[in-house]
């Protein structure tokens, strides 16, 4: 008995295994869940569809989410295989690459609509689309980053665009909440993905995130699943319009300086608690990476 | 645990899927093994994952062959 049987959901945004849309394609499809899958670019189908079929699905078509048309069909087709679905999972963004480094002050015009247009407003028009499949109600999810709140090096454009994501939510949720449509976001820690790659200096940005958050962990894409399975659940039945984070804690800390580190300085002398630290994370990550 | 030229092949086939006898130095990975730019993305961070390391952009896009890549995490051990 799984808390997703009889249930359908669609899911845009799963590029390869290491995608966090996977991580939450996985949860739901362990707990009975009907999946649907939709990719971005013609070169992400040899890639989507083995996973799709490991999953027993195998509705995987392409959408390019900047085109209304192409989201229009792939609504229909869902409408036509499955009448109704229950949730809708949108993890998607882009940003050119040029605009991830250097200065945000630099982003072009035409960089900053396009980051805009297919990480923020991709929510609103598969929202939109997604609104008549879900007569009795649902639940839509997307993924945000906490560089929408702070200022996070390198993330530049993208930081903006997920605080139009974020916003977008809100509006969504109180346009949608009176249909039984809930509207959420989950703000993860860094995650090593593929569109992660493009982030200069990720390796950094990650061994930092471990060292500093609470838990003194990396989220792990089946971390996010687990929350997923809660917001698209009815036992998310009160929650619309949130961002949650599922970060280890990340977002709480004032003083980002690894702990350990700091406490060590003040009695052991800096290098040698600082080697320690380093070395201590480094293996737990391994550990955590090898699943 | 196997030698650096032994794991490189090894992360080459299962990221690329390739039949493991194509694995030359001289093979291209664009040009023989089929890679296209996402697979290129992968085999780096799946290198990264398995020797604990950063490979930055630039030393990336000069990794054309297996070679290439042999020889790249070899000194990267080694230092």
């Amino acid at each position: 008995m799984g808390l997703f049987d009889g249930k359908t959901a669609l899911i845009f945004g799963v590029a390869n295994d290491r995608s966090i849309a996977w991580g939450i394609a996985r949860a739901l499809h362990a707990e009975g869940c009907q999946l649907a899958f939709s990719y971005g670019a013609p070169a992400l189908e040899k890639r989507v569809r083995p996973l799709a079929e490991s999953v027993d699905s195998d509705f995987v078509e392409l959408c390019d989410v900047s085109d209304d048309s192409q989201i229009q069909d792939v609504f229909a087709k869902a409408k036509e295989r499955y009448g109704t679905i229950d949730a809708l999972v949108h993890s998607i963004a882009y940003a050119d690459r040029r605009d991830l480094q250097g200065r945000f002050v630099d982003t072009s015009r035409d960089g900053f609509k396009m980051a805009l247009d297919i990480s923020a407003y991709s929510l609103v028009a598969l929202a939109r689309a997604a609104e008549p499949l879900m007569p009795d109600g649902g639940a839509i999810l997307t993924m945000t980053y906490y560089g929408s709140v702070k200022v996070a090096p390198q993330y530049n454009v993208m930081g903006v665009a997920k605080a139009a994501l974020e916003a977008c939510v809100r509006y969504l949720a109180s346009d949608l909440g009176p249909k039984g449509i809930r509207v959420n976001a989950i703000s993860a820690g860094p995650i090593k993905t593929l569109a992660a790659a493009a982030v200069g200096g990720f390796k950094k940005i990650l061994s930092y995130s471990e060292q500093a958050s609470p838990l003194r962990t990396l989220i792990q894409t089946e971390d996010v699943g687990n929350t997923a399975l809660w917001l698209l659940s009815d036992w998310s039945r009160g929650v619309t319009g949130e961002t949650v984070y599922v970060d280890a804690g990340w977002n709480i800390m004032g003083l980002t300086v690894p702990i350990d580190q700091f406490l060590g300085e003040q009695g052991e002398g800096e290098e040698g608690v600082k080697g320690e630290g380093v070395k201590g994370a480094e293996g737990k990550k391994r550990q955590g990476g090898k699943e | 645990m196997a030698d650096i030229e032994s794991r490189v092949r090894d992360i080459i086939v299962t990221e690329l899927g390739v039949e493991p006898s194509k694995v030359t130095p001289e093979a291209s990975f664009v040009e023989d093994l089929g890679a296209d730019s996402l697979d290129t993305v992968e085999l780096v961070m799946a290198f990264e994952e398995e020797f604990g390391i950063e490979i930055p952009d630039e030393d990336a896009e000069k990794m054309e062959t297996v070679g290439d890549a042999i020889k790249y995490l070899t000194e990267k051990e080694g230092a």
